[in-house]
């Protein structure tokens, strides 16, 4: 009896490293909790936002605010003494504007998603990913910059109108600062797209464009989408180089001619000059919860409509 | 001769992957290609339907004839040759889109002008009695394929190759990703399609060789070794790399 206890002591104490908690255990465990703040500060961030423009602007919207004046209204009058605050005009200058840069961006940017994740190789494949990730890191004010002193002159010029500071000068900036980063997204998406898929349409018989699109677009779709949500995104909550290319001017726009102003313009514009608290300070909060609003709507708009798709598709005999 | 290949080379990049080959592969025959890993087999096979073009780094030599068509000129279409020459993969690869779709795609890709509803539902409908797999699928034709276990994914791969009436089937290890039971199901079936097509398959299973086909091709490092009769060359292999292959000493 003694003998085998003794010799499993014996064991026992051999074996202890193993056993027993070390280093490597506690490293593990600290990184673990490194880890998981940084997901959990991501939550934190995000609801902190949330409820500090929440907190500026929810109560005036839902107490003292005319919601219908709000979004039916075109007149933004935030300064006058008796103030009508309409958002449409606002959101007619967003909207148009960001449709214009979309109808841009979205071929252009899939295009060369395509011709750099499909076509090109190598040396070209390289260089031209690395442009690209160059043209998506330059500064929005740059391009208002060229928005202001290139693309004005160049309008008025070409199409003979007074201002060229409008929808299309701003929509084609805003189109070009978006194509780059939906370029990138987009053609992740189709690299995740597994080989086998393209091979075996190929071995199929398919050609080049047949495989692009009857396989890897319908496969990349949700990618796809993502990339184009991104650009839309992007259109909405750019501030800089809108606020320098509209010309800044409330109206409904009637032609990509005439002057806008969008939403995120307006809340840059004018914060600056607000007494903390006020109408209009609270105001322009309540236009941030719009764009926050709208922004969620889109989003989910999308995520309904690449789910409904696939359900579609598996449904459809 | 279904397949004949006459002093075939092939480099990717500076590496020689096949030296001076010269095969001819019977009609309507199983003919099956064994070796060790790396010694070129799937490269010999992935070159019969140029699929191997597809990287740019791959150059060949030589001349690879279809029955009696010559698949490497200059003025052939890739796609014609494709359509006659079906290929399945070592991973069951069925395209993310529903059965039906899958087993029409070939035919789709081909057909110029469209076909009534009823035609593709006959096409449909045989492609999956011909791989045995109509009698599971029949009332999910609209499911996604990658929902389909491997083995009938596998035989989803065969099925969609036949509605283009392909006269020769290359099968690149077809087996290699499933369990033994999926492994005869399928090794039945493609005994089952003997005849009607001309096969090639390459396998690293030595039994699977042996029980399942007529012709055996022995290849090492790139250069054929031995091609005789199945049986023969289990029986009296006529090399010593041969019978040490057999045998397992390396592989």
């Amino acid at each position: 009896m003694t003998s085998t206890k003794v010799e499993l002591a014996h064991r026992a104490s051999a074996n202890a490293a193993a056993l027993y908690r070390g280093r490597a255990w506690w490293v593990d465990r600290v990184a673990q909790g490194v880890v998981f703040l940084g997901g959990l500060s991501a939550i934190v961030f995000i609801l902190s936002i949330f409820i500090f423009v929440a907190k500026e602007g929810l109560g005036f919207m839902v107490a003292d605010l005319n919601i219908k004046e709000f979004l039916t209204s075109p007149e933004w009058r935030p300064t006058e003494d008796s103030p009508t605050y309409g958002i449409l005009a606002l959101m007619a200058g967003t909207a148009s504007v960001t449709g214009l840069a979309m109808l841009i961006a979205v071929p252009f940017s899939l295009g060369a998603a395509i011709y750099i994740g499909e076509f090109a190789t190598g040396k070209t494949r390289e260089v031209l990913k690395v442009l690209v990730e160059l043209l998506a890191a330059i500064p929005s004010v740059v391009w208002g910059f060229i928005g202001l002193s290139i693309m004005n002159p160049l309008i008025m010029e070409l199409f003979d109108v007074p201002v060229g500071l409008n929808v299309l000068n701003a929509g084609v900036i805003l189109g070009l600062m978006a194509a780059p980063i939906m370029t990138t997204i987009a053609e992740d998406a189709l690299k995740a797209v597994p080989d086998s898929y393209r091979e075996a349409a190929e071995a199929l018989g398919a050609t080049r464009w047949q495989v692009i699109f009857k396989v890897v677009l319908p496969s990349a779709k949700k990618g796809l989408v993502a990339a184009i949500l991104l650009g839309v995104g992007r259109g909405f909550g750019e501030t800089m180089a809108v606020l320098m290319a509209t010309g800044h001017a409330i109206n409904l726009p009637t032609s990509p001619f005439d002057s806008v102003c969008a939403m995120t313009a307006t809340i840059a514009a004018e914060l600056g000059e607000t007494a903390q608290g006020s109408p209009h300070y609270q105001v322009l909060f309540a236009i941030g919860i719009s764009l926050f609003l709208i922004t969620f709507v889109i989003n989910m708009a999308a995520d309904v409509f690449v789910r409904g798709g696939l359900r579609m598709r598996s449904k459809k005999a | 001769m279904a397949i004949e290949t006459k002093g075939l080379s092939l480099w990717y990049g500076d590496f020689q992957a096949l030296f001076d080959v010269d095969l001819s592969v019977r009609e309507g025959q199983i003919t099956s290609m064994i070796g060790p890993s790396g010694c070129g087999k799937s490269t010999f096979l992935r070159t019969i339907n140029r699929i191997n073009e597809r990287h740019s780094y791959v150059r060949t030599e030589g001349g690879v004839e279809v029955f009696g068509e010559d698949v490497m000129a200059e003025d052939v279409e890739l796609v014609q040759v494709r359509k006659q020459i079906g290929m399945v993969f070592q991973r069951p690869n069925a395209l993310p889109i529903s059965i039906r779709e899958n087993v029409l795609f070939g035919l789709k890709l081909h057909s110029t002008k469209k076909m009534s509803r009823a035609k593709q539902d006959d096409e449909v409908e045989k492609a999956l009695r011909r791989v045995l797999l109509w009698d599971t699928v029949k009332d999910r034709l609209g499911d996604v394929a990658t929902s389909l276990s491997l083995e009938e994914q596998q035989k989803l791969c065969i099925a969609r190759l036949l509605p283009m009436k392909p006269r020769v089937l290359l099968m690149d290890e077809p087996c290699s990703a499933l369990d033994p039971k999926a492994t005869s199901a399928v090794e039945d079936l493609i005994w089952e399609l003997r005849g009607e097509y001309t096969i090639l398959i390459v396998t690293h299973n030595m039994a699977q060789a042996r029980r399942a086909s007529d012709e055996c091709i022995f290849m090492l490092m790139g250069k054929v070794i031995e091609h005789t009769k199945t049986e023969e060359m289990f029986l009296t292999p006529g090399h010593q790399e041969t019978a040490d292959y057999i045998e397992g000493r390396y592989g």
